[in-house]
């Protein structure tokens, strides 16, 4: 009983009826599961849940996320992370317990404008996200070009155990880095962002169709041929 | 009077009395909004934009628990036949009221706390029956800009010209008519979330007049559904 029933869905659209344990996406009506978004449905022997193809970017703890320094107070950094709420960084978060505003300057960190890949530590309905910048490879990013996508088409970005990112960053020499909200750091050569822009562009689009890899590969292999040509 | 309704039984426009106007439906076509919608109904040229979840401005007007809900239903002033004054009337006032406590139940607000939702409807060209087709717009855009829904919200009117009930009035029998009913229904919950009745019914004429309009719901409904699985999931590849 483990097969996943999938379908395409709209809101209100009945995606099942039945008794399930864990549900996303969806609202119940007695038995009945309703869509709340447009989507993937999947329906397996316990859950119920829609994967949806639109839609802004809510924060969740332990999210990692690409983010840009707005505005800064005595206290914290305020962080644009593409979502509707803007994050807080603490500055007691950065320099320590200890942290004096009399003392550090919150600039020598991070100044208005810089793009920072952070995680977010605290984050629920009642107030704003708080990130943190503590952690290998956490802090300010010095070179790359950030490029958008919705943050709902994050997962195919990544493929299953990060498989569409190995075939992107192989096909392209570059490094990508992942925000959960839609942001992603592309650094390397120029030939191979603009190829990676491309291939984004791409998977943004087509998200939900089958063999989105090998679409990816053809892209890929496609325009480094042209380039050779040229 | 009697000319909105000839011999053969047909309107001005040769449509029978329990027919649509043509209608057209795209979503996504503007790139700048979170969500998008344009619909044509007939005559009738609609622009329907989402914008948010974002942060509520002024401050104070925000709700702890959830999202606040702003429409805004707007006539250009090349919409009607005379320019119109592009400043809103008291009737857009009214209409961009009832448009929001029409979309109001069909969104899920609190999953949203402390932000406000926009959404904006602009009538491009106006032919009567344009508040059932900026209702049926705005849900698809809202649809469109990904936020949570129990429900699309689907929007079409019924009346009475020359003594008889008919569906979907354009401008004319709106105004030489006898009666105007807007109607929009929640279609899969089956519930009704906007009903005005601008006239006189009997109450038999007015339940020939609800199942029609209800109908004509279910008819808009279909399209709407076609309009969001064409831009999200293409021609064809669509599994039952």
């Amino acid at each position: 009983m483990s097969e996943i029933k999938r379908k395409y869905v709209i809101p209100g659209e009945l995606v099942t009826e039945g008794k399930y344990n864990r549900t996303t996406n969806v609202f119940r009506v007695d038995d009945k599961f309703y869509s709340t978004r447009v989507g993937m449905a999947e329906v397996s022997s316990d859950s119920v849940r829609v994967i949806p193809l639109s839609g802004p970017y809510i924060p969740r703890v332990d999210d990692l996320v690409v983010g840009k320094i707005v505005d800064y107070s005595a206290f914290a950094w305020e962080v644009n992370i593409n979502s509707f709420f803007s994050a807080y960084l603490l500055a007691q978060s950065v320099f320590g317990r200890d942290y004096s505003p009399a003392r550090d300057s919150l600039t020598n960190k991070f100044a208005i404008g810089d793009v920072i890949l952070a995680k977010v530590s605290a984050f629920d309905r009642t107030r704003d996200p708080l990130l943190s910048v503590s952690g290998p490879g956490l802090g300010r990013i010095n070179r790359g070009e950030v490029v958008k996508i919705s943050s709902t088409k994050v997962p195919r970005v990544i493929g299953k155990k990060g498989s569409m990112i190995k075939t992107v960053e192989s096909g392209t020499n570059c490094r990508l880095t992942v925000g959960q909200n839609g942001l992603i750091v592309i650094s390397g050569p120029a030939e191979g962002i603009l190829l990676a822009i491309d291939a984004l562009n791409l998977i943004d689009k087509e998200a939900h169709t089958a063999d989105l890899t090998q679409k990816v590969q053809n892209l890929l292999s496609r325009l480094s041929e042209g380039e050779k040509n040229e | 009077m009697s000319n909105l309704v000839n011999s053969k039984g047909l309107r001005q426009d040769g449509r029978k009395l329990n027919e649509l106007r043509p209608i057209k439906m795209e979503v996504g076509v503007l790139e700048n909004a979170d969500g998008s919608a344009y619909i044509e109904f007939g005559k009738n040229k609609i622009m329907a934009a989402v914008y948010g979840p974002k942060d509520v401005h002024p401050k104070h007007m925000s709700v702890p628990d959830r999202a606040i809900l702003r429409c805004r239903y707007h006539m250009t002033p090349f919409s009607t036949d005379t320019r119109k004054n592009p400043a809103p009337s008291r009737r857009e006032i009214e209409i961009s009221k009832v448009i929001r406590e029409a979309l109001e139940p069909t969104l899920i607000l609190t999953d949203y706390p402390r932000t406000a939702i926009a959404v904006y409807i602009e009538v491009l060209q106006s032919d009567g029956g344009s508040r059932c087709a900026g209702v049926s717009a705005a849900s698809l855009a809202l649809a469109d800009a990904g936020i949570n829904m129990t429900d699309l919200a689907a929007g079409c009117a019924a009346g009475k010209i020359a003594g008889k009930v008919a569906l979907d009035l354009d401008d004319t029998e709106d105004k030489e008519g006898d009666a105007d009913m807007p109607l929009a229904i929640l279609p899969n919950l089956g519930k009704v979330t906007l009903l005005q009745l601008d006239g006189k019914f009997t109450r038999k004429e007015f339940e020939q007049a609800f199942n029609l309009a209800k109908d004509g719901c279910m008819k808009v409904y279909e399209l709407q559904r076609k309009a969001l699985t064409e831009k999200y999931f293409g021609k064809g590849e669509v599994e039952a």
